[in-house]
């Protein structure tokens, strides 16, 4: 059961990630890319990462994809706006993509797993209880630095996005 | 308390030095030379206490003021020995080098850089007194350099002249080479003994087994190629004449009395490395005694009074070095000693000669100044006396113990060494008979112009004529002879050996030496007495005495031997490898820049084709990193 | 407590994740409109994520986690500056294709 759940997760991730890439309209991207962050939600819930699923849902699909969607709005983008690229550097892309993929799945075959087989030793180490008690004991300084990061960002963006006024 | 008074030895002419150099300007041109003067005094003053104290007490005063080089084991510490040695020499650089600067106030009296030429020489006594009291190598060779460089200045001092500068120059490059001599012996001798102190040197060579003796030969030949610069010995002689440019108190100090005596007072020092090995001893006897020869036989063809005097002291310089061959370093001292105070009197004569001829140094132009300058003529008349070796001067003496060392070990050295007494007698007596005898030659205004010199100039030659006088009584022959037994601590081989009371071939030596002196004599004056010769003038000279005037072409073989080719291989270097150099340098950056024309192409500032390549870097660091 | 890992096995993840990063490599080499792109950076950044969430869960250990919580800090701040940028460029371009984003070439 679970297996098939995997699978449907995994196919509707992928699926909707190309259809991201590859719409041509950039609002159709972003619905897509929306569909694609909730299926890795679902994935964060399959690997019992509670915390992770819902923190990932409020700040990709709630707040980023909300900000690039209204910065498409803003812009006023559609398909005109999208200019392709030439056939030659689009085979050139799809190739070097197949080259990456090629060489990460090789890496990563390549590698031993450290654990022959797996075993569940039932210790609590994904509840919300015990990743705060992590994030807040272990983690305080990162945490933040964290935060001083998305105070910087957030100034910056302001002033970066700012009508300047004509010198 | 000792530690003040030594070092007050050595700071009393570095203040004088330090004075001069920075207020003597606005000293006017009587104060420098009272500054020098005193300086060199007190440490004439010091030294004369130690002396003193050390007759009574024959221990030896050492000081170490502190670590100076230190890396693992081996340390070298700033060392200050006063012992026999160092306090003999230690007199005769302070005592004649007080005369000389008495000297020089008069002689200098007119010269406008008169406190930059006292600076330079109360800088000289300082290294000099480095030199002599130094306490191991290390130290010795900071003395050793620094007398260099002070015979460098004073060679050059009167720098406007291109070819004074050059002697200096000359002077510098060749003692150089000496200099890499002393630093190689002085590195193979921290290797094989792990130390440069004289105590600690002679300890480890006390027993030699176990060292490689061969490399101790090595050694002590490169010590003695050191010697063989500063000493002006034969293949490294010819700078000294040239040094003759300087200030004759200069050439009087420097080049004669003290700094050149310093490769000698070296080879006294290191006496317990030479005693082992019998072959460098052999060697430098030979070396000693063919620049006997070879000098004076230079020598009785000058033309030049103080060029004479020159290679008369290269002469004696070979005669010393033949003593310290055959292993008899007192002789070498007592040689060294009487050496001093006859030939810085010949010199400090000469220059008061010259100073009356207005500069004037060719003796062809000189001739019967015995009749106006009283007192320089009768000093310079007993210094001759003494360095041609007629009894009872003190040159006879100090001359006739060599002759003795030299019969002892090698006969035909000694025939060699006597040749180049007679030689000596000869070019003595032809430089005194044709300054001071006769009628004068020179000009009519040179005529008018000449004059006895001051009370400045002609004390210190009575002190020094005195001196060459009496200065045989520290070690006579026979009964009395005060300098072995104060030696005795010092030179190890002097040590348990009875000085054997003078036999008949010793007297009939004495005589030899001095028949060969009064032949060398007799020569002279039937030459420049009876037939009233003059050396002919430069261009009328033929034969052999036009080789000898020209000493025998060695700067011209040296100049075409080393000069040349070094010249012709900057040249070389300069056209042709620095070209090649530089083209291919220029020829490296004109290939990137054409290729940077190609490569720019790659900058096309489209973010897409940027991407790409970072992918397909991206991908090929990974394979290479994780795949191969 | 029944685990996923069990069943599926890391390597599924580990290919998943693996194309999930090249379909974002696909998007940054195929499009040339630069919002496109910054969404396919976020795919790249997902994908990362969450293949650290699977070997925090391999190990049974809470740190992949919130090293993932703060990668999403870090990707939130990203977007923000990104797109205040893409903004200014459009503002003063009036297009944000990249190819014609050439000012700085020399």
């Amino acid at each position: 059961m679970i297996t098939i759940i995997f699978y449907i997760l995994a196919t509707v991730t992928l699926g909707t990630a190309i259809l991201t890439v590859l719409s041509k309209h950039p609002v159709h991207s972003a619905v897509y890319m929306i569909v694609c962050f909730f299926s890795i939600a679902g994935h964060f819930l399959m690997l019992n990462a509670l915390f992770l699923s819902v923190v990932h849902i409020i700040v990709y699909t709630g707040a980023v994809m909300i900000l690039l969607l209204f910065t498409l709005m803003l812009m006023n983008l559609n398909e005109d706006h999208a200019p392709k690229k030439k056939v030659a550097s689009r085979i050139a892309a799809v190739i070097s993509t197949c080259l990456t993929a090629f060489v990460l799945l090789a890496v990563l075959l390549k590698s031993n797993t450290v654990i022959d087989t797996y075993r569940a030793e039932n210790i609590d180490f994904a509840s919300v209880k015990v990743i705060g008690q992590v994030l807040l004991n272990e983690y305080l300084v990162p945490f933040e630095f964290a935060s001083i990061l998305l105070i910087a960002s957030m100034v910056g963006a302001v002033l970066v996005s700012k009508r300047e006024k004509k010198a | 308390m000792e530690t003040v008074f030594v070092l007050l030895l050595l700071i009393c002419p570095f203040t004088g030095f330090l004075i001069n150099l920075l207020a003597g300007k606005k000293m006017g041109r009587t104060l420098p030379g009272i500054i020098a003067t005193t300086a060199v005094s007190a440490s004439f003053a010091i030294s004369l206490f130690y002396f003193i104290q050390i007759l009574s007490t024959n221990a030896p005063v050492e000081v170490r003021l502190f670590d100076w080089v230190t890396f693992g084991e081996f340390s070298i510490g700033f060392d200050l020995v006063l012992d026999q040695l160092s306090l003999l020499w230690l007199l005769v650089v302070t005592g004649i080098g007080a005369l000389i600067h008495v000297y020089s106030t008069g002689y200098m009296k007119d010269d406008e850089n008169v406190d930059r030429f006292f600076s330079y020489l109360n800088l000289f006594i300082f290294f000099m007194i480095l030199l002599v009291t130094a306490g191991n190598l290390g130290i010795m060779f900071i003395g050793w350099e620094g007398v260099g460089l002070c015979s460098y200045l004073l060679i050059g001092f009167w720098y406007k002249n291109q070819s004074y500068n050059d002697a200096a120059k000359k002077a510098f490059i060749m003692n150089r080479i000496g200099d890499l001599g002393f630093l190689v012996g002085l590195f193979i001798l921290a290797y094989l003994l792990g130390t440069v102190d004289f105590r600690a040197m002679s300890f480890e060579l006390s027993d030699i087994y176990g060292i490689d003796k061969k490399l101790l030969g090595v050694a002590a030949l490169c010590l003695f190629v050191g010697a063989m610069g500063k000493s002006a010995q034969i293949p490294l002689y010819t700078w000294l004449p040239d040094a003759m440019a300087g200030p004759t108190p200069v050439s009087a100090l420097i080049h004669a009395a003290t700094m050149v005596t310093a490769g000698i007072f070296m080879v006294t020092r290191m006496s317990f490395l030479f005693d082992l090995i019998p072959d460098v001893q052999t060697f430098i006897a030979i070396v000693g005694a063919v620049t006997a020869l070879f000098a004076a036989s230079i020598g009785i063809a000058q033309t030049d009074i103080k060029k004479v005097l020159a290679y008369s002291t290269v002469s004696q310089l070979g005669l010393m070095f033949m003593a310290l061959g055959f292993g008899a370093y007192h002789v070498a001292v007592f040689h060294v000693i009487t050496h001093a105070f006859f030939k810085a009197c010949l010199f400090l004569g000469s220059g008061s000669v010259i100073h009356a001829m207005g500069g004037e140094q060719d003796m062809r132009r000189m001739g019967g100044l015995k009749k106006v300058m009283g007192v320089t003529f009768v000093t310079f008349l007993i210094s001759t006396l003494s360095i041609s070796g007629i009894p009872p001067f003190a040159g006879f003496f100090s001359k006739d113990e060599i002759m003795l060392a030299a019969f002892e070990h090698n006969k035909i050295l000694w025939a060699i060494a006597a040749l180049a007494s007679l030689l000596t007698a000869f070019y003595m007596f032809r430089v005194l008979f044709l300054t001071f005898y006769k009628d004068f030659r020179g000009t009519a205004e040179q005529k008018h112009h000449l004059h006895e010199s001051p009370k400045s100039m002609t004390m210190p030659l009575i002190v020094l004529a005195i001196l060459a006088t009496v200065g045989g009584l520290i070690s006579l022959p026979f009964g009395f002879n005060w300098l072995n037994g104060y030696l005795q601590p010092v030179i190890l081989n002097l040590q348990g050996v009875e000085h054997h009371s003078l036999d008949s071939t010793g007297w009939i030596l004495m005589g030899v030496s001095t028949a060969i002196a009064l032949i060398g004599f007799g020569l002279a004056y039937s030459k420049y007495i009876s037939k009233s010769a003059v050396p002919q003038e430069d261009d009328k000279i033929g034969g052999f005495a036009k080789v000898l005037y020209n000493k025998y072409y060695i700067d011209e073989i040296y100049n075409t031997v080393f000069i040349k080719p070094i010249y012709a291989m900057a040249d070389f270097f300069k056209n042709v490898v620095e070209k090649i150099v530089a083209a291919s340098v220029l020829a490296f950056g004109k290939g990137i820049a054409i290729l940077s024309v190609y490569t720019k192409a790659l900058h096309n500032g489209s973010v897409g084709f940027y991407l790409f390549v970072f992918v397909i870097g991206f991908c090929s660091v990974v394979f290479c990193l994780l795949l191969i | 407590m029944s685990n996923i890992l069990q069943e599926i096995g890391i390597n599924n993840y580990i290919y998943l994740s693996v194309l999930l990063f090249c379909v974002g490599v696909l998007g940054i080499l195929f499009r040339r409109s630069a919002i496109v792109m910054l969404m396919s950076v976020e795919l790249m950044l997902a994908s990362a994520n969450m293949l650290l969430a699977v070997f925090s869960v391999y190990h049974q250990d809470a740190s992949g986690q919130v090293f993932v919580v703060f990668s999403m800090a870090v990707a939130a701040a990203e977007v923000a500056v990104g797109l205040a940028i893409l903004v200014a460029i459009f503002r003063n371009i009036g297009s944000i294709d990249i190819e014609k984003l050439k000012n700085l070439k020399g």
